[in-house]
C-alpha cells in the first residue's frame, strides 16, 4: 500500500525557500534599521563580494573591513587555499584508510575563515565537528583536528591554548556552552565574546533554542554562528524550518542577520560587527551563514541517494576561493608570485599532514583508564590493575612460548 | 515461504515493511530514515513505497521526535522510531523516562503507548564518539520500558515485529556490528515470546549468558572451549527487560556455572543483576561465583581502543576458565 499523493503535496525545495525567504520579514535589530544590505542574488542576503569578484557597497558592514589591507586579504584568501588543501589530504587519507571518518568543509571556507579572523585572541570559540577553517584561524595545528578521526583520542587538544573547545558530535550541545561561558564572561566584567557554531540541522535541537533563551534573558555575550549548508546529512533544510534561520533570532529578542557564507568579506563584516555588539553588551547575535556543502555529509556519506548534481553545480559558480582571486587580480592586490608561492605552501602542508597522521601512533593501552576523574577513582584503579594482570598473562604466554 | 537466509540489517527492513503494510497505524519516523533509509540505510526503499506520511524525516531533534512520537500514540499511531545512535538518544532520555515510561500507569492502565523506539547500539565498528555506546541498563532500569535486542536476523525480523505489536514502549536495541551478518528468517514459523530467552547452543559444564553483539562472541567461545574438552552453554537473553530468569536459572541448575557478558561497562550493568539474582535462586546449585565480563568504568575509547575495551573470545574465556577453577 503506497502513498503517492504525498510526494505532489510536499514543495519543492527551491521553491519552499524563495517563498519562505520573500514572506519574511525584513531583518530585525539594528541592522535592520540600516541598509537591508540586499546587494546579492538572494533577498536579505549581505554580501560584499559578488559571486563574480565584483567588491560591492554596503552602507552598515563595509566599516568594519574598511581599512582592510591588500595584505590582510591575501591572507584571507592563503587561509582560505591552506584549509581546503587540509581538507582535501584528510578527506583522501580517510580514503587511504589513515582516518577512520572525515567531515568535510570544502564550500564553507569563507564562512570560516571570514568569522574566524573576526574573533579576538581573548574570545573563546565553540565549535561543533566540521570547523576546521575556524581552528586554523585560532592557531590550532590542524593535524590536531585528525586525531578523534583517526581513532587515537576522542579530541585531541587542549581547549584553552587557543580558546578553541573541543569538536562537539552531539548536535547542538555546544551553544549551551557557549552561552553559559557568554555569561561567565559577562559576570567577570571582561569585554571579550564568545562565538558557537552549528549548523541549520541543528537549528531544531532543543539545546539551541535554549541557548537562544538564555542568551537572550540573560543579555550574554555570545555570537551564533549557523552555517546553513542546506542540508543534514539528507535532510534540507525545509525539514528543519519555515522560516529563513535568521530570522529565528527575532522571536527572541536579538538581531539575526542573513550573510552570504561564500563571501569571506562579508562574514568578515558581519561575524565583526556582531562580535563587537556583545562586547558592548548589546547581548547575542545570530549570523546565518548562507553557504553549501560541497562534498558528503562525511566520508561515510552517500549525497547521490538524496541530491541531484546540478544543485552542486549551481554551487560551484559561487565558489568562496574563486571569486576572492577573481578580486584580488583584478585589483592587482596578487600577483603570479603569490600565488606560486601559495601553492608551493599548500603542497608543503599536505605533505606535512600526511606524514604526521601516518605517524601517529595507536594511544597506549591504559589510556582508557587515564583521565576518567580529575580526582581519582577506587573501580577505576581496581579495573585498571585487572586489565594490567590480564595483559601480563599474554605476556608470560609468550616469553613460554 | 520457505526459510531466507538474509542480513540482520535486512531482516528489520522487511519487518517493518510487513508492519507498515499490515497496519496503516504503524508509522516510521527519525532523521534520514526517508531517501537515504537511515544512516544505516534500515529504512531503505520504505519512504519510496509507503509515501511521506508513513516515513517521515523529522526535524533534527530527538526530544521532539520521541515527544512527537508519544502524542502520536495517544491518537491511535503506532510510530517507531528511529535514533541514529546510541550516543543520540539523550536529548530523548527526558521524554522517554519521565513520559513514555510512565503515562499508561499514570493513567490507570487507561492510555497505552506502543512506541518503539529502535537503536542501533554498541561497539566494534571503528567509529568516533558516541557511535559505540551500550546504555541499555539506562533504560532496563526505569520501570514502564521493555528493552529487548535481537542476535541475529530471525530474531531481528520477529522480535520487531512482536515490539510494533506490543502496547507497551519497547526500546528496541540493535547491535549494529551484526547488521551485515546473514542467518536464516523464516517468515511463517511462529516464534516464541519477545521476552523470552533461547538456548542457542547446549552444554553441561558452564552457561554463557549474553544479548546482542555480544551472543556470536560468546558461540565462538564455546567452540573454542570445546576443543579443550569444556562442554558451554549459551544463552542468548534477548531481552534486558523483563530478563528470563527462568531460562537463566534453569541452565544454570544444569551447569552450575554462569558467566555473563555484555559489552556495556560491569558496574550496575544488566550482567549485576542477573548475578544478584541468580545468586538468590541458586545459591546452592552453584559451584562458582556468577562472573561478568564488559566494558571498563571509563568513557567509550576512541577507536584504536576498541579491542582491548570490547570482550574479546580471549576475556570470555579467561572468565569460564576462572569460574571453572573454582
Ligand atoms: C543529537 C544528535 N543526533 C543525531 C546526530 C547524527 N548526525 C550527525 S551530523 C547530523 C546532521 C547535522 O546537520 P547540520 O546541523 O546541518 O550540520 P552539518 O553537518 O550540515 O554541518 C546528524 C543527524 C548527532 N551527531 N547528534
Amino acid at each position: 500500500m503506497t502513498v503517492e499523493s504525498t510526494a505532489a503535496r510536499k514543495p519543492r525545495r527551491s521553491a519552499g525557500t524563495k517563498s519562505a525567504a520573500s514572506a519574511g520579514a525584513k531583518r530585525t535589530g539594528p541592522a535592520a534599521k540600516k541598509s537591508p544590505g540586499t546587494t546579492g542574488a538572494e533577498p536579505e542576503l549581505v554580501q560584499l563580494l559578488t559571486p563574480e569578484g565584483k567588491r560591492v557597497k554596503d552602507a552598515t558592514y563595509d566599516p568594519y573591513v574598511a581599512d582592510i589591507t591588500p595584505e590582510e586579504l591575501r591572507g584571507l584568501y592563503r587561509d582560505m587555499v591552506l584549509t581546503r588543501r587540509f581538507d582535501a589530504e584528510a578527506t583522501s587519507l580517510q580514503r587511504q584508510g589513515e582516518l577512520g571518518l572525515w567531515a568535510s568543509l570544502l564550500g564553507q571556507e569563507a564562512a570560516q575563515i571570514g568569522s574566524g579572523r573576526a574573533t579576538r585572541e581573548d574570545d573563546y570559540v565553540f565549535p561543533t565537528y566540521r570547523e576546521h577553517g575556524v581552528a586554523w584561524c585560532r592557531g590550532v595545528d590542524p593535524t590536531n583536528l585528525l586525531g578523534m578521526f583517526r581513532g587515537v583520542n576522542n579530541g585531541g587538544w587542549d581547549p584553552n591554548s587557543n580558546n578553541f573547545h573541543l569538536y562537539t558530535i552531539v548536535i547542538g550541545s555546544q551553544t549551551l556552552h557557549a552561552t553559559g561561558y557568554a555569561m561567565g564572561v559577562a559576570k567577570d566584567g571582561a569585554d571579550s565574546a564568545v562565538i558557537a557554531y552549528f549548523g541549520d540541522g541543528a537549528s531544531s535541537q532543543g539545546d539551541v533554542a535554549e541557548s537562544f533563551t538564555f542568551s537572550a534573558v540573560y543579555n550574554a555575550p555570545v555570537v551564533f554562528f549557523c552555517q546553513n549548508n542546506q542540508w543534514a546529512i539528507s535532510e534540507p533544510t525545509e525539514k528543519q524550518t519555515r522560516v529563513p534561520l535568521y530570522q529565528r533570532a527575532q522571536g527572541y529578542g536579538f538581531p539575526g542577520v542573513r550573510v552570504d557564507g561564500n563571501d569571506v568579506l562579508a562574514c568578515l563584516a558581519v561575524t565583526k560587527w556582531a562580535l563587537e555588539r556583545a562586547r558592548h553588551g548589546e547581548g547575542p547575535t545570530l549570523i546565518e551563514a548562507f553557504t553549501y556543502r560541497m562534498g558528503a555529509h562525511t566520508t561515510s556519506d552517500d549525497p547521490t541517494k538524496y541530491r541531484a548534481d546540478e544543485e552542486r553545480e549551481s554551487w560551484e559558480a559561487k565558489d568562496p576561493i574563486l571569486r576572492l582571486r577573481t578580486y584580488l587580480e583584478a585589483s592587482h592586490h596578487a600577483d603570479e608570485g603569490f600565488f606560486a608561492e601559495l601553492e608551493a605552501e599548500s603542497e608543503a602542508l599536505g605533505k606535512r599532514v600526511r606524514e604526521v597522521v601516518r605517524a601517529m601512533p595507536d594511544p597506549d593501552h591504559f589510556a582508557i583508564f587515564e583521565n576518567v576523574y580529575a580526582d581519582g577513582h577506587a573501580l577505576v584503579d581496581e579495573e585498571r590493575a585487572q586489565f594490567a594482570a590480564y595483559q601480563a598473562s599474554f605476556a608470560d604466554e609468550g616469553e613460554g612460548k | 515461504m520457505a526459510a531466507e537466509k538474509m542480513a540482520l540489517a535486512k531482516a528489520i527492513n522487511e519487518s517493518l515493511r510487513t508492519a507498515l503494510d499490515a497496519d496503516p497505524k504503524v508509522l516510521i519516523m527519525g532523521e534520514d530514515v526517508g531517501k537515504l533509509g537511515g544512516v544505516f540505510r534500515v529504512t531503505d526503499g520504505l519512504q519510496k513505497d509507503f509515501g511521506e506520511d508513513r516515513v517521515i524525516d523529522t526535524p533534527l531533534a530527538e526530544s521532539g521526535i520521541v515527544g512527537t512520537a508519544i502524542g502520536l500514540a495517544l491518537r491511535g499511531y503506532r510510530p517507531v522510531v528511529e535514533i541514529q545512535f546510541d550516543g543520540f538518544v539523550f536529548p530523548a532520555y527526558d521524554q522517554i523516562v519521565t513520559q513514555l515510561a510512565k503515562m499508561h500507569a499514570r493513567a490507570l492502565g487507561k492510555i497505552k503507548l506502543p512506541v518503539v523506539i529502535r537503536i542501533p547500539y554498541g561497539g566494534g565498528i571503528g567509529a568516533v564518539e558516541h557511535h559505540s555506546e551500550s546504555p541499555e541498563a539506562l533504560f532496563a532500569h526505569v520501570a514502564g520500558l521493555k528493552v529487548v535486542s535481537p542476535s541475529n536476523a530471525s530474531d531481528a525480523y520477529w522480535m520487531m515485529q512482536q515490539a510494533i505489536q506490543s502496547d507497551d514502549p519497547v526500546i528496541f536495541f540493535e547491535p549494529k556490528r551484526r547488521y551485515w551478518d546473514k542467518s536464516e528468517v523464516n517468515k511463517d514459523a511462529i516464534p516464541g515470546p519477545l521476552h523470552k530467552a533461547r538456548v542457542v547452543r547446549e552444554g553441561a559444564d558452564l552457561t554463557l549468558a549474553a544479548y546482542g553483539p555480544m551472543v556470536k562472541v560468546c558461540v565462538e567461545a564455546a567452540a573454542a572451549a570445546q576443543e579443550e574438552g569444556k562442554s558451554i552453554e549459551v544463552l542468548d537473553l534477548r531481552s534486558m527487560s523483563p530478563i528470563d530468569f527462568d531460562s537463566v536459572q534453569a541452565s544454570v541448575e544444569k551447569t552450575r556455572r554462569l558467566v555473563v557478558v555484555h559489552e556495556a561497562p560491569v558496574f550496575l550493568g544488566t550482567g549485576a543483576e542477573i548475578a544478584a539474582r541468580i545468586t538468590e535462586r541458586c545459591f546452592y546449585h552453584l559451584e562458582a561465583p556468577v562472573l561478568r565480563v564488559g566494558g571498563y568504568h571509563a568513557p567509550y575509547p576512541p577507536a584504536r581502543l576498541e579491542e582491548e575495551y570490547l570482550p574479546g573470545l580471549d576475556r570470555v574465556l579467561d572468565a569460564v576458565d576462572r569460574s571453572l577453577a573454582y
